[in-house]
């Protein structure tokens, strides 16, 4: 990593700057039929796909809120703008195309440096839209496709026909459903058969708007014994009203193909982030989620892997910290619909002064998926006492032989460990950071480098004066 | 005044008090042992010198090189020079031992420490212990056997090199092949800047370790101190002798 990134890093608030950005369109409050048509006219979309926001607008009209879990009553969805285009240029390939004050935020946030370094490609939206997108010119030489959702729709619109909300259909959730109707920015990316894509792509979202709704809508297919690996990160800047940012993630991985969706949210604590992904996985395909929830004030995510064809896999990395004000209701989802498919959950949740942490996870295998095999491990851990957590693990089992295990744990900081990190010359602060860290280790080695620097400084700023 | 002494130090713990006027001095280039039945107070004593928060002292004091450090914390004692290899040493899940022993040895130093200075440092301590590099690797303590929770201490000593070192019951529960690594490890350390006191219930790490002098807790006081000779006789004759001319004097 570079010394760029590192000396960054760690200045917590170095992403809740605001920005002096005059949008060149922004939509009146509220969701309605209008704001919708706008939506469309501004992307110059197929017919089709108006209808089909429409469709899911009444959807989600119809659909009551959920109540089964955090609360959402300070979530006013008539206040919020659903439609905010930053700047008239969208999907820019280099980033001198890219609107001077946007550009800066993101060399503030040190994407260009990252993608001439580590990157195979990086999409970056800002509010509504995608400002940037570009892939290293060997894969796109290899057929890989790496764009703005809207592009895929237009330049792809066959193979984007194909897959777009057969994954996530608008019936989903009440929030898939607000995400199908107001979609807007999120990348669309193709993998062609057999190639292997070495390092990660990124998508970074930024929102900047106030009261302001961000809808990303990502397709990812995966071909036949394709790689790949999608990070998205996300920042805002800290306003006193509530925004949200309600992504819709589809992604489909084919036969033998492995792919991987790494999601680091440092959203700002007055966003509500509730999110719907979900792969389909076929014959000895794999697919991994790596799950980390930092920021927001309540998020709803719950990464889902349907293993529909023998042999397919999946393994589902979440973590979570919480701190007062926030909720983190997070998990995942495991259906396991074919023989010899297997899969793994692994959560792991701080939850620190007032802040809650709830693992919420769905297994289920259904008739017929002979000899499959799942295990979840859930392991929270509470620094305060006031601090909270809960587990809500359904399990539905259709299928004799298969093999499903669960294991959850609720530990606190332990006097006896600090004081022998202590009696080693850590300060206590130290010593709590430390034993955080190595609490969530186990998928903290799984995150790329910087991601992982960068949630050790986080930890250790959080633990700063939190004990004793 | 260099040395490590304990004044009159009296303390309890959930009302109870464990420690009933202790007097003891190590001084620097000096090893010492202190044996005493169970339940004496040896790992209290141990735990209290390292700054332990669940006692409380009552009375005395604790003066390193002349300076009292009851007032300081765990970690300004440690950063001082005070090391406690602990009876019982504690498991840090996910943490591996050279993420530890690293950024411990820059809180000792107060400085940054490179890699390759640590590294220099970690061979050397790893080969006195006759100890594979996969270690490193491990996570601190975490199902290690009861041996190799011992013999991590002792790297932590080698590591950290602190003037004064308490071992706590080190060799209890070794073979004898790892209790001459552990007695190597702590030969290594000795010379002229460099004070010791292990605790122990038998006479024959004793023999690897040759102490200066022996002291034996009763009660939560030291009642008898001597030279290497002591510990023999006490092996030979057990506590209850020593026990019965104590009441006599007092
Ligand atoms: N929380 C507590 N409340 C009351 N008494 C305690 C507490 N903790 C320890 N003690 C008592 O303090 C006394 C001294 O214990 P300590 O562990 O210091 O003995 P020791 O000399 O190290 O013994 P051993 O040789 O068995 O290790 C014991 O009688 C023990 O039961
Ligand atoms: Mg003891």
């Amino acid at each position: 990593m570079s010394e760029l990134d590192i000396r960054q890093i760690g200045e917590e608030y170095r992403w809740h700057f605001i920005d002096e950005i005059r949008p060149v369109f922004k939509a009146e409050k509220g969701l309605t039929r209008r704001v919708i048509e706008a939506i469309s006219y501004h992307k110059g979309e197929p017919e089709w796909m108006l209808k089909f926001r429409l469709r899911a607008l009444e959807i989600f009209q119809k659909k009551p809120m959920p109540t089964w879990g955090p609360d959402l009553s300070g979530l006013d969805l008539d206040n919020l703008v659903y439609y905010v285009k930053p700047a008239e240029v969208r999907d820019a390939k280099s980033w001198d195309e890219v609107p001077e004050e946007i550009r800066r935020t993101y060399e503030r946030l040190g994407i260009p440096e990252a993608e001439r370094k580590v990157l195979a490609g990086v999409g970056a939206q800002y509010d509504s839209e995608m400002v940037y997108h570009r892939v290293r010119e060997e894969l796109e030489r290899q057929g890989v496709i790496f764009v703005a959702i809207e592009e895929g729709m237009k330049k792809y619109e066959d193979l984007f026909k194909e897959y777009f909300a057969k994954v996530v259909p608008p019936e989903d959730n009440k929030f898939a459903a607000l995400n199908s109707a107001a979609w807007s920015g999120g990348s669309f990316v193709y993998v062609p058969p057999g190639v292997k894509v070495e390092l990660p792509l990124q998508a970074y979202f930024r929102v900047n708007t106030p009261e302001f709704g961000q809808f990303e809508r990502t397709l990812i297919i995966v071909d036949e014994g394709a790689e790949v690996h999608y990070i998205e990160g996300c920042t805002a800047p800290m306003y006193s009203t509530e925004s949200l940012h309600t992504g819709v993630i589809e992604i489909v991985v084919k036969r033998g193909a492995r792919s991987r969706y790494t999601t680091i949210q440092n959203w700002s604590t007055n966003m509500y982030n509730l999110v719907t992904q979900r792969a389909l996985v076929y014959g000895e395909a794999y697919h991994e989620w790596v799950d980390g929830n930092l920021g927001s004030k309540v998020t709803m995510k719950y990464p889902s892997s349907y293993l529909l064809e023998p042999g397919a896999r999946s393994e589902i990395l979440s973590i979570a910290f919480a701190k007062t004000g926030q909720h983190q209701d997070t998990g995942g989802k495991l259906i396991l619909a074919a023989p010899h498919t297997s899969g793994t959950i692994v959560s792991k949740s701080i939850s620190k002064g007032e802040g809650r942490a709830s693992y919420r996870g769905l297994v289920k295998v259904m008739e017929g998926a002979r000899h499959a095999k799942v295990n979840v491990e859930c392991d929270a851990l509470l620094i305060d006492p006031e601090s909270r957590t809960d587990t809500y693990p359904y399990i539905e089992i259709e299928e004799e032989s298969a093999h499903v295990g669960h294991e959850a744990t609720v530990s606190k900081i332990n006097d006896e460990q600090i004081f022998y990190l202590q009696s080693r010359g850590l300060e206590e602060d130290e010593a709590a950071a430390l034993i955080v860290r190595g609490f969530i280790e186990p998928i903290a080695k799984e995150l790329p480098l910087e991601y992982a620097v960068e949630l050790n400084k986080l930890i250790e700023l959080e633990m700063e004066g939190s004990v004793g | 005044m260099s040395q490590l002494e304990i004044r009159d130090l009296w303390a309890s713990i959930d009302g109870e008090t464990i420690l009933k006027g202790v007097n003891l001095v190590v001084p620097k280039g000096e090893v010492h042992a202190l044996m005493g039945p169970n339940g004496a107070g040896k790992s209290t004593l141990g735990k209290i010198l390292a700054g332990d928060p669940e006692y409380t002292v009552e009375r005395g004091e604790i003066l390193l090189d002349g300076e009292n450090i009851l007032e300081l914390s765990p970690d300004e004692r440690a950063r001082k020079g005070l090391f406690l290899a602990f009876q019982y040493p504690v498991e840090v899940p996910g943490v591996t031992i050279a993420n530890f022993l690293r950024l411990a040895l820059q809180a000792k130093l107060g400085r940054e420490v490179g890699v390759a200075e640590f590294w220099t440092k970690v061979k050397k301590a790893l080969e006195i212990l006759d100890w594979d590099e996969g270690y490193l690797s491990r996570y601190l303590n975490e199902g290690f056997s009861g041996g190799e929770k011992k013999r991590n201490e002792i790297l932590q000593l080698l590591v950290l090199e602190p003037t004064y070192a308490v071992l706590d019951e080190t060799d209890s529960g070794l073979d004898i092949d790892a209790l001459k690594v552990v007695a190597r490890g702590v030969n290594a350390m000795r010379g002229p800047n460099f004070g010791a006191l292990v605790i122990t219930h038998y006479q024959r790490i004793l023999n690897y370790i040759q102490p200066d002098k022996v002291h034996v807790m009763m009660d939560g006081r030291v009642v008898a101190t001597g030279g290497p000779e002591l510990a023999l006789e006490l092996e030979a004759k057990g506590y209850e002798w020593l026990r019965e001319k104590v009441k006599e004097g007092a």
